[in-house]
């Protein structure tokens, strides 16, 4: 489903990832650690097509195409998800509004009919019930107002509505209460289905606990340094970052 | 992607302003300048009444007394007064069988801008006032609304038949002293419509008109005068737009309502006037004073503009609460795009005791535009537990505008309730780059974003002319983000 080789990006003039390479298939779970400021985030927006870094080599196949040539939009459109760290208020426009467009503009890519608003509305009433989130937040503007863990909780509620096929969540788990933590994982292992993918990027072992992995990848000052399976996270939260670090040291 | 995007902006640039086309009829237009022989032409080709030739050559006295105001937030180049035209009116070529008919070709162009003049394909409930430069070119429903009592027709039939209403309520409300723009209008106005509701009638239908500068170098003065009886009421529309040109087209007009006992009058404005190219060339100079009374108790007036269009507007449409339990409305959409300057607001004045106002006004600037909003609530001694709630809102896309307000608020009554409250957002690549992660275009992010913004403003439009607005809104700032 994706396919990165030897990818490298940088912003201003600033080397931050330094030839990642990295596939995940269909039906898997990824889950992508790291310590702050090695790269995680950094590649989440690049997938997502953030358009503030330069990227200098290497490519990203998605489906078979070039994922770098598209523009956001349009990858969305394909089915790619991000959930973000930071999600952005936009006051307004009520989450209804929001998310029936959204869900429209991907249907008619798909050549689909849009939804009826009574279709759309039992759509919304399902998914509000999966991720516990509140009518109250949903006939609100887009984010705004939201507590910390109500936005992380309205970004998987996106993502249930919208059903992507590969779901990238960049640190969805920070910030967020024990109770919280297990909506969220609720909300991927929900998902999770033999046809869609999902990349969990966390600098906590934690999550891991809720969302088991089929693979953990160590991202570490710009490239994935280690691999393996969901034991590496608890290798990790063992012996921390500093174990990775003076790994390095010895590549 | 670079060829894509100069498509795109190629589309925006081109695309802009639907309205810029120009019909070649033939014009009866005066020679350019402005004297007292221009002020007698343009009422002796009107064959108005003497008194309305008095009214005209008092007001271009005293205008000749006042200086140009210099007030608001605007750089308005110097305007030569004597290098404009103050009268033309297209000549109906055509034989036609009746009065009511009108010449195909200004039945085309009032077609083309989606106003059509057969009262068979007009939108149904809607009545019609066409102005085309100086002169009204159709008004439709006139009979049906006649049975009912209601008088719905030109400024200039109005002055020939019903000179005594005329006479009582002109300049009741905008006197030709008020302001230099009331003065210069005063002096040469040349049509607009007269709307006169008798008591206890709900006028069935919505009333409108639509103003079209058509020819060069002229300039637009209208008036409108609306008078509702005790326990009427009616809702207005207006309309306008001009054709595309590189020299400043000049537009002054005076709206005027009155209201009685219990009676309510609801304004709403879709002004399109063309703003400008990109560069600020050309443009229509809006300046505009539109007031209404609310003379007996119980009354209430309601104006909602939806602002879009010239390349300057100096307008402040306002309320004198005169009557107890009085209501004045104020709803606005400003936007401002590329080099547009907007100074606008409202005026409430609260006389009659538990007389309430509010005021809403929403600016989006763009570009490199100026918005400022300009709003006075003024409540005199007698006005006990007046009330006034004031919103002002501005949303700026990208940082090269500039977005103002300037409120005054002057209260002479201790009873009296006053807020404030005011709000400046941008729209954020943030916010952008969020929908579209979510699928979601840039430009429909925008609409998106713009129409949660004006919800509230565009709610009070009825029902078409809502999704005309909001259709308009989105053309106006086509290509100012991203």
């Amino acid at each position: 489903m994706l396919v990165i080789k030897d990818l490298r990006v940088s912003i201003e003039g600033e080397e931050i990832l330094k030839g990642i390479n990295l596939e995940v298939n269909a039906g898997e779970v990824h889950a992508i650690m790291g310590p702050n400021g090695s790269g995680k985030s950094t590649l989440a927006a690049i997938l997502a097509g953030r358009d503030i870094y330069e990227i200098n080599s290497g490519t990203v196949l998605y489906k078979g195409e070039d994922l770098l040539d598209k523009s956001p939009e349009e990858r969305a459109k394909d089915g790619l998800f991000l959930g973000f760290q930071y999600p952005i208020e936009i006051p307004g426009v009520s989450m209804v509004n929001f998310m029936k467009t959204a869900i429209n503009e991907m249907r008619k890519h798909r050549g689909e009919e849009p939804l009826s608003a009574s279709e759309f509305l039992k759509k919304m009433r399902e998914k509000k019930d999966l991720v516990e989130i509140s009518s109250s937040l949903t006939n609100r503007s887009v984010n705004e107002g939201f507590s910390g863990g109500e936005k992380k909780k309205n970004e998987i509620f996106q993502m249930a509505m919208l059903e992507p096929q590969l779901a990238i969540l960049d640190e969805t788990d920070s910030g967020l209460d024990i109770d919280a933590l297990r909506i969220v994982a609720r909300g991927v292992n929900n998902l999770k289905s033999p046809h869609n993918a999902t990349i969990v990027i966390t600098h906590y072992q934690r999550l891991l606990e809720y969302i088991v992995p089929d693979f953990v990848h160590v991202l570490f000052n710009g490239r994935i340094v280690k691999s393996g399976g969901k034991e590496l996270a608890l290798l990790l939260e063992e012996k921390g970052y500093e174990w990775v670090r003076s790994e390095e040291v010895n590549l | 992607m670079q060829n894509e995007q100069d498509q795109i902006l190629n589309e925006v640039t081109t695309g802009e302003y639907k309205f810029g086309f120009y019909t070649d009829i033939e014009q009866d237009s005066i020679a350019k300048g402005l004297n007292e022989d221009v002020v007698r032409m343009i009422s002796a080709k009107k064959k108005e009444p003497e008194f309305m030739l008095e009214f005209r050559l008092k007001a271009y006295r005293h205008w000749l007394t006042m200086k140009m105001p210099e007030w608001a937030h605007l750089k308005i180049p110097e305007i030569d007064y004597q290098d404009h035209i103050y009268y033309s009116a297209p000549v109906q070529r055509a034989k036609l069988n009746s009065l009511d008919e009108v010449d195909p070709e200004l039945l085309e162009t009032f077609n083309k801008l989606g106003i059509p003049l057969e009262e068979q394909k007009h939108l149904s409930g809607v009545a019609v006032d066409a102005v085309m430069d100086s002169i009204s070119v159709k008004t439709t429903f006139r009979e049906a609304l006649a049975e009912l009592g209601i008088i719905f027709c030109s400024f200039s039939e109005a002055v020939k038949e019903h000179p005594d209403l005329v006479k009582q309520y002109m300049g009741s409300v905008v006197p030709y002293t008020d302001n230099y723009f009331a003065a210069l209008n005063s002096a040469v106005f040349s049509d607009g419509s007269f709307c006169f509701i008798p008591k206890g009638v709900r006028c069935p239908m919505e009333l409108s008109t639509y103003f079209r500068i058509n020819a060069a170098n002229t300039g637009q003065f209208e008036r409108t005068l609306i008078v509702a009886e005790d326990k009427s009421y009616v809702s207005y529309l207006e309309g306008c737009t001009a054709p595309m040109r590189d020299e400043n087209q000049l537009h002054a007009a005076i709206v005027e309502i009155v209201a009685m006992e219990s009676a309510e009058v609801k304004y709403a404005t879709v002004q399109n006037w063309y703003p400008g190219n990109k560069e600020g060339k050309g443009g229509i100079y809006n300046f505009v004073t539109k007031r209404g009374i609310c003379k007996g108790d119980n009354s209430k007036i309601s104006w909602t503009q939806v602002e879009t269009g010239s390349a300057i507007t100096w307008k402040y449409p306002s309320c004198i609460l005169k009557g107890h339990n009085t209501t004045g409305e104020f709803y606005s959409v400003a936007v401002t795009n590329n080099h547009q300057q907007a100074d606008t607001g409202t005026k409430m004045i609260h006389i009659g005791k538990n007389s309430r106002s509010i005021i809403v006004s929403k600016g989006i600037s763009a570009g490199v535009s100026n918005n400022s909003y300009r709003g006075q609530v003024k409540v005199l001694r007698g006005a006990d537990n007046a009330r006034n709630f004031s919103q002002c809102d501005s949303l700026l896309l990208g940082d090269k505008c500039g977005a103002h307000t300037f409120p005054y608020i002057e209260s002479a009554n201790h009873s009296a309730i006053i807020e404030h409250e005011a709000t400046t957002s941008k729209i954020g690549e943030d916010q952008i780059f969020y929908c579209n992660q979510r699928g979601i275009s840039t430009e429909d992010a925008i609409g998106l974003i713009i129409n949660g913004y004006t919800k509230e403003v565009l709610n009070k439009l009825p029902m078409e002319f809502a999704v005309e607005a909001q259709k308009l809104l989105l053309i106006s700032l086509e290509g100012s983000v991203g």
